[in-house]
């Protein structure tokens, strides 16, 4: 709140210097007045809040690809995310893959239950509490949001240097080979798109929170993923993960994801 | 000193027409780039540096190389450098040029770099990258610069170019450690995670970069008047060999760690790059190139009798700089992306489009070594005559 | 020396090409542009802010916009007189302007900048007319 309002004033002081200068465009500038009290800026009401967001994934109520379709349509959908034949410049924030790959290093390769192996596992950005892909940015345009802890993208700001894609263990990043424009199957008008050349993931739908709504996917979900915040002990995901055996991809790595599996 | 770049013969004239044109080429592929997006690349959602950045990589090695015969020339007073410091200088200048400029075609929005340096964030190390391959490229130029301009002015150099003379030296070391620390840093990435990157990475810079120095010596020997000496070039062979043996002894150590530990996050990688995994190998055969060629460049260049004859000496560079060409260029960057994070084999394979835009940088980069060559050598002409 | 008459006509190429864009758009005034409002626009009466600091200084507003929904989580502006607004040039602004090419292109047309905006926030999201 402090650096916004100071970014307020900071505003109107400059817009005050621009208009008593000399108007250098006849058309734009006629009797200027300033407006009488400062602007604010604050967040919503019916935003919903947390200190850290997590989601758990109760990946036995996935059965099949069709349990899984749903979501990743709902989020590819509302977030404008291309989708290319061209295996090169697939994007995704939201996918399905099997056992061994979504926990590789950490579960065994061979001799896994029969109904583990056919499930499809749900990835996507872990929104990890120790981040390598903030460390890796040189620009900040991903950074973690302190408060909430949602790691973020700031498409404005990326360079496309994909340093952050060589450090996220997770593989949950895509960058934008090419104008995702063509390949949008449907346009959310009111959700942005991207430009080439910048890199995008999952944002665990920050638009929809600060709306009060609770993610795409886990709306979709029909109670298979809960949403909540992990730093506190009533939310419904510290209650699943009390009381179910869950576990998370490469935490030998120290990130600390935020996407927890229940198994 | 800047009118000595012009005034060349037909021959000089010639080859810089070539390296123009060659350049423009590249450049309008660039453009293509600029239009397309870096689809145009063979690099993918996996695999997401490539050819440029590999190039990026083996290039600041050769830059930092150049301090192989500062050091001796400004440290230890080794007189006889004094012919080549300034070729070793120029050369790291123009391949500076050329990894800032690897950096900004792989850029997806090359119009924000500036960003960089608007928003600074001394945890990346690609903030800390820029600013030490800038800050080389600048203590080369001043230094290189005024130490030729006082050599053609007969007089000694000026005493404050000596404090950024020491700088210069660890600061070449530092420019291939940080670009080591952009590597092995990273979680996750199990070829590149080791410490013995930064050392790796510098043996292989003091082997390509003085095998290049000594190409390009036994060149300008060829079609000018000037002699770097034949002395100066084996003091830099035997450096090159020492190099290369120790870049190949760390080699063996990371295959050795890898091997014997078993740890399959570390396995993989090597097992993809020498015998392919999951069906898929398609730098199997370069790998294994890279490595005859080292070999090679080793037996040539440790051996003295073939050392001294000009002719196996030339062959054993060669062998020198395209072993660590492979092996640390492209070869570093698709083994440590291949496997992916998900342990999935999707392999990279240059376009012939990114490689006309490489091939342009490459042009570029010998312009500015032409020019800057013409310019030491015609001073040095001018000195002896 | 006749050096000179190299040099003066190098200097006179010189100054053709730096001075390009004077010599090129002489005599040509191009009259400003008026810029048309939707009906929505128009009963609305008062932007934001005023008209004549939205009309010079929409832009600082947006980049503040941008920075405070992107980064700091903040997505409700509270303009001087107490209205409030979600901050989005997609949902807010275009909402209200959504003759993008009556209303932001004149003017950007006019005084020839390109911002990117558009490549990836779409135009008139509610898709009025
Ligand atoms: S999953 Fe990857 S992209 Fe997401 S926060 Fe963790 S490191 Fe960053
Ligand atoms: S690609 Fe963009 S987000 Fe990723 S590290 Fe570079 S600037 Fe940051
Ligand atoms: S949280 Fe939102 S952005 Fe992330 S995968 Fe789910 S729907 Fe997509």
């Amino acid at each position: 709140m402090d650096t916004s309002r100071r970014r307020v004033l900071q505003l109107l002081g400059l817009s005050a210097a621009a208009l008593s200068a000399p108007p250098v465009f006849n058309a734009l500038a006629k009797e200027a007045h300033e407006p009488a009290a400062a602007p604010q800026i604050g967040p919503s009401k019916e935003a919903l809040t947390a200190k850290q967001w997590a989601m758990v994934i109760d990946t036995p109520k996935f059965k099949s690809e069709k349990d899984v379709e749903p979501l990743v349509e709902a989020c590819h959908k509302i977030h404008n995310v291309p989708h290319w034949d061209e295996k090169r410049w697939e994007i995704k924030w939201l996918w399905a893959t099997h056992y061994e790959h979504a926990f590789t290093g950490t579960v065994s390769r061979r001799f896994v239950a029969e109904e583990v192996q056919h499930r499809p596992f749900l990835v996507l950005c872990n929104h990890c509490e120790n981040p390598p892909c903030v460390r890796a940015c040189p620009t900040k345009a991903t950074f973690k949001r302190p408060e909430d802890g949602i790691v973020m993208m700031d498409f404005h700001r990326c360079i496309g240097c994909r340093f952050c894609m060589a450090a996220c263990p997770f593989g949950a990043r895509s960058f934008n080979y090419r104008d995702p424009r063509p390949a949008l199957k449907y346009t959310n008008k009111q959700f942005p798109t991207r430009m080439k050349g910048v890199v995008e993931k999952c944002s665990f739908c920050v638009e929809r929170l600060a709306e009060g709504k609770m993610p795409a996917c886990v709306e979709a979900s029909e109670g298979k993923l809960t949403f909540g915040d992990l730093f506190d002990e009533k939310s419904k995901v510290r209650e699943l993960i009390k009381t179910h055996y869950t576990i998370r991809r490469k935490v030998n790595l120290g990130t600390e994801p935020a996407v927890y599996y229940i198994v | 000193m800047l009118e000595l770049a012009v005034k060349g013969s037909k021959r000089y004239y010639g080859w810089m027409a070539l390296l123009l044109g060659i350049a423009g080429v590249g450049f309008l592929v660039y453009l293509k780039q600029l239009d397309f997006g870096l689809g145009i690349t063979g690099m993918s959602r996996d695999v997401s540096w490539g050819f440029y950045i590999a190039n990026f990589t083996f290039l600041v090695g050769v830059a930092a190389g150049g301090v192989m015969v500062v050091l001796p020339y400004y440290l230890h007073d080794y007189k006889a450098y004094g012919k080549v410091t300034i070729l070793g200088e120029f050369l790291a200048i123009a391949s500076v040029v050329m990894c800032i400029t690897f950096i900004l075609v792989d850029l997806g929005q090359p119009m924000r770099v500036m960003n960089v340096l608007l928003y600074p964030s001394p945890n990346s190390v690609l903030f800390w990258d820029t600013i030490v391959l800038n800050g080389y490229l600048f203590l080369n130029l001043v230094i290189g610069w005024n130490v030729l301009e006082a050599e053609r002015n007969g007089v000694h150099y000026q005493n404050w170019l000596k404090p950024l003379i020491y700088i210069s030296i660890p600061w070449a070391v530092s420019i291939h450690t940080v670009t080591a620390y952009l590597y092995c840093g990273l979680p996750g990435r199990g070829f590149w995670l080791t410490a013995i990157l930064a050392p790796r990475f510098l043996s292989s810079a003091f082997a390509s970069g003085p095998a290049l120095l000594i190409l390009l010596c036994l060149v300008i020997r060829r079609v000018t008047n000037f002699d770097p000496g034949w002395k100066q070039i084996q003091s830099l062979a035997v450096t090159v060999a020492y190099a290369i043996c120790i870049n190949v002894f760390f080699l063996l150590c990371e295959v050795f760690v890898a091997f014997y530990s078993q740890i399959p996050e570390h396995v993989d990688h090597l097992l993809y790059l020498f015998v392919g995994l999951q069906g898929k190998g398609a730098y199997v055969p370069w790998m294994w190139t890279s490595m005859a060629l080292m070999v090679a460049g080793i037996i040539l260049l440790v051996n003295p009798i073939t050392r001294k004859n000009e002719l196996t000496l030339i062959v054993g560079c060669i062998c020198v700089f395209f072993g660590c060409w492979i092996d640390k260029g492209l070869g570093m960057i698709s083994g440590g992306f291949v496997p992916n994070p998900l342990h999935e084999v999707n392999e990279y394979i240059p376009t012939l489009l990114e490689g006309m835009i490489t091939i342009g940088v490459y042009a570029l980069g010998f312009f500015v070594l032409t020019i800057l060559f013409k310019i030491a050598v015609s001073v040095k002409e001018e000195v002896r005559a | 020396m006749n050096d000179k008459k190299l040099i003066v006509t190098g200097l006179v190429i010189f100054l053709i090409i730096v001075l390009f864009p004077f010599w090129y758009n002489r005599g040509r005034a191009v009259p400003p542009p008026e810029v048309k409002l939707t009906e929505q626009a128009k009963a609305a009466k008062e932007c934001v802010l005023s008209k004549d600091y939205m009309r010079s200084e929409h832009m600082q507003l947006l980049d503040l916009w941008r920075e405070s929904v992107v980064r700091e989580a903040d997505r409700i502006y509270t303009n001087p007189k107490g209205k409030q607004f979600v901050m989005s040039l997609s949902n807010t602004c275009l909402d209200c302007h959504s003759n993008k090419a009556d209303f932001c292109d004149k003017c950007h047309n006019y005084a020839s900048v390109r911002p990117y905006c558009w490549d990836c926030h779409i135009d008139n999201p509610k898709e009025n007319s």
